[in-house]
């Protein structure tokens, strides 16, 4: 193994995790504006030009805060928690593919950190772990707001997760392969998966907000019912890790599910000019977030239990009727 | 370095009377919600007993806003008390102003002009209004529909714009005093008021739409809450939270005050009881207080805005330089007030929340010898219990939401 080929796992690695953690920033950014303008505001404008600079004044505020952590808390587990919510939502970005390659100093370089066979699995196991992070912030803040709120996300995690990894198998069947790569290959050579699979990007969309705890599923940090939900006890950068966590991974689930049904890094002139690639995927993550920001300024709340069942009654017979459909239409339809 | 301290708490003997026996034995949760909770709505402390997310029982703790405003109004003199009317229900100033006045009009036996009336009726139903649009506000926040909260506060901004406009202040207004009125209208008035209920209408159809209709919200509302008629009474529930279980009393129309009978509005009735009921009688309310305001406005007679007797309506100041006995009067209202004749008044007004009334007892001096209010928040936080009862903590937020309560009101 050449030693370039590890400098280039690393830089790519370093970019994509910066990526992320900027990303987070402006997103936040990038929320409250739109938010704002749904709802007749101005939104932050004060630090810098357009209040560019306003996640960087947010983050040197929480970096400053006051560390607190409760007298009974456990605290080995305490400051454990957030570091398993936010590693996970952090390298799940490597099997995501930005583009096929370019030509860099005589090398070529592609364009995705990890090209495996088993990508959509690497991406539904790396998902699971975040809810390990959000039990044991949960529980080990000894104190009953916070324990509520982490049984609630447990019990909504896990049965989202059902309908999400059933929402993956139709365009795996499509594609005959799990890897992203074949994934987006196999869309430039047909059509977005989205145009072949509308119910499966429905439900894919619906488990991606209750997975990553977003409007109308935030229920875990339903403020209005329960403080803070499992993040109650936790202040400071502790508190933005969790925070980073979840816009981290709202930016990640937008680049999967731009990936497997609205074609990823494809679109006009793609193949030739390939650096357009990461361009395109942008976009497409962008609106999807905006996607998300509109739905959590128009809708209220579910509550906890209509969560559960529209989940297990609904979205779980639609996935499996979805996957059942389109394994007998590949069969029927050479 | 972190800083150590014992954590102690409440032993569970001073609380076994109220709670279940499975709170005693641990098999339910006991846990505390507010008086620093976001959505308590102020400061109200609620004891939950809760198996799992189901409530078994709910204990509302109420006296952690207490002011002892009604003690206070005791060592001032009538004139002085009104400044601290306003601070009672802090989204009702005007009708506190207006209960107020009105029975101490009742006591000292005063007569208001017809335009002082008649205006007093336009800006009572505009702080009804306002009052609506807060509660819409925090009703759609609780239950997670943010942009509703803004687009309220939006349109109250105009109402809080208007009562700027006509006393120079936006909340603690004191414009309407015993015996008429502070000052004349500014003629700028009416077109604000006109180009505002021109308008209203179509956002109140726009809020409807973005929740009357949206199923998310109806399942959050409809059967969650309920509370029968009878049992309504029995607990003292007023106002929309009481007509929400179909029982028809509003003081505007059972005992009316200010000429309010000489308008012509309904009172919207609700079936269920329910949450749901409650927020579809608020949103009516508000549309016939557009009514009252448009009739109010064409109807609205010239003539003078305060009375004109002396011993207790202060002269205006222009007559202080040419007339010896104004001079007289003034000296006198300012310096010591007026003695109220001995006797004791209760005078009910409708506020947006229910009943609000106010009992004044005289002594002959020129102090009131007792205050009381009688507010509509207390009678229908009793209710809290009951409502409660079997339902999900997420539905908790949801009633509290839809009785209204300001905990100003209710802890005076």
């Amino acid at each position: 193994m050449d030693v370039f080929l590890v400098l280039e796992w690393v830089i790519k690695s370093i970019i994509l995790i910066l990526f992320g953690v900027v990303g987070f920033a402006y997103t936040t950014y990038y929320e409250r504006r739109a938010l704002a303008r749904i709802q007749t505001r101005i939104g932050p404008n004060r630090a810098g030009p357009a209040g560019l600079l306003q996640p960087v004044a947010d983050a040197i505020k929480l970096i400053f805060n006051e560390d607190l952590i409760p007298a009974k808390a456990d605290k080995f587990l305490f400051l454990l928690a957030p570091v398993l919510t936010v590693l996970p939502s952090l390298i799940i970005w490597a099997v995501i593919p930005w583009g096929t390659s370019i030509t860099l100093f005589g090398r070529e370089i592609p364009l995705y950190l990890a090209d495996i066979n088993v990508g959509v699995l690497y991406i539904m196991a790396v998902a699971s772990i975040a809810v390990y992070g959000i039990v044991i912030a949960g529980w080990s803040s000894n104190s009953k707001y916070p324990l509520l709120g982490s049984l609630r996300a447990t019990a909504q995690i896990i049965s989202y997760e059902l309908s999400l990894g059933l929402a993956f198998v139709g365009p795996i069947l499509l594609t005959n392969s799990m890897s992203m790569i074949r994934i987006v290959e196999k869309q430039q050579e047909t059509t977005w998966f989205f145009i072949l699979q509308p119910l499966g990007f429905v439900i894919f969309l619906l488990a991606v907000l209750a997975e990553v705890n977003r409007a109308p599923f935030d229920m875990p940090e339903a403020e209005q019912e329960l403080v803070g939900g499992y993040h109650t006890e936790y202040s400071g950068m502790k508190f933005a890790l969790f925070f980073m966590a979840e816009y981290i991974k709202m930016i990640a689930v937008s680049a999967i599910a731009a990936t497997v049904f609205l074609g990823g890094y494809s679109g006009p002139w793609v193949e030739n000019l390939p650096w357009l690639g990461p361009i395109y995927l942008l976009l497409k993550i962008i609106l999807l977030l905006f996607g998300m920001i509109w739905v959590r300024g128009t809708l209220p709340r579910f509550r906890y239990d209509r969560l559960m069942a529209f989940g297990w009654k609904i979205m779980l017979p639609a996935a499996l009727i979805n996957v059942f459909v389109t394994a007998a239409v590949i069969v029927l339809l050479p | 370095m972190p800083i150590h301290y014992e954590v102690t708490s409440v032993t569970l003997d001073e609380i076994k009377d109220l709670v279940s026996d499975r709170a005693i034995t641990g098999e339910t949760m006991l846990i505390n919600m507010g008086p620093q909770h976001p959505s308590t709505h102020g400061v109200l402390r609620l004891l939950l007993e809760i198996d799992g997310e189901t409530i078994i029982s709910c204990l509302p703790d109420v006296g952690f806003l207490h002011t002892g405003i009604e003690k206070s109004m005791e060592g001032k003199t009538y004139q002085q008390v009104e400044v601290m009317t306003d601070r009672i229900d802090y989204l009702n100033t005007v009708g506190n102003n207006l209960a107020y006045c009105l029975a101490v009009e009742k006591l000292v036996e005063l007569d208001v002009p017809p335009r002082a009336q008649t205006i007093r009726v336009i800006l009572a139903e505009l702080q009804r209004i306002a009052s609506h649009l807060i509660w819409l506000a925090t009703q759609a926040l609780d239950l997670a529909a943010q942009s509703v909260f803004l687009y309220c506060f939006r349109e109250r901004e105009l109402i809080l714009d208007i009562f700027e406009l006509v006393s120079g202040q936006r909340m603690m207004t004191t414009y309407i005093r015993p015996g008429g009125l502070w000052r004349e209208l500014p003629p700028e008035f009416e077109d604000a008021v006109r180009s505002f209920i021109g308008m209203f209408p179509k956002r109140i159809q726009m809020y409807e739409d973005l929740l009357t209709k949206n199923p998310l919200f109806v399942d959050r509302t409809k059967g969650i809450g309920v509370i029968s008629g009878e049992e309504a009474v029995r607990w003292g529930m007023t106002g929309p939270s009481l007509r929400g279980s179909g029982i028809d009393y509003d003081i505007r129309k059972v005992s009316p005050y200010s000429g309010y009978e000489e308008y012509d509005f309904d009172v919207p009735l609700g079936e269920y009881g329910d949450v749901f009921s409650r927020y579809i009688i608020r949103i009516q309310e508000m549309r016939e207080s557009v009514r009252i305001i448009q009739q109010g406005l064409d109807k609205l007679p010239g003539g003078p805005i305060r009375s004109d007797n002396r011993k207790f309506v202060p002269p205006p100041r222009s007559d202080l330089g040419t007339s010896m006995e104004a001079l007289i009067h003034h000296f006198k209202l300012w310096t010591e007030g007026y003695n109220a004749p001995e006797g004791a008044v209760y005078l009910p007004v409708s506020s947006p929340r229910g009943e609000l009334g106010v009992y004044l007892e005289s002594d002959g001096g020129p102090k009131p010898y007792r205050v009381h209010w009688r507010t509509p928040s207390y009678g229908n936080l009793q209710a809290m219990p009951i409502l409660a009862k079997g339902h999900l903590v997420a539905d908790l937020i949801a009633i509290i939401g839809s009785i209204d309560i300001v905990l100003g009101d209710i802890d005076r």
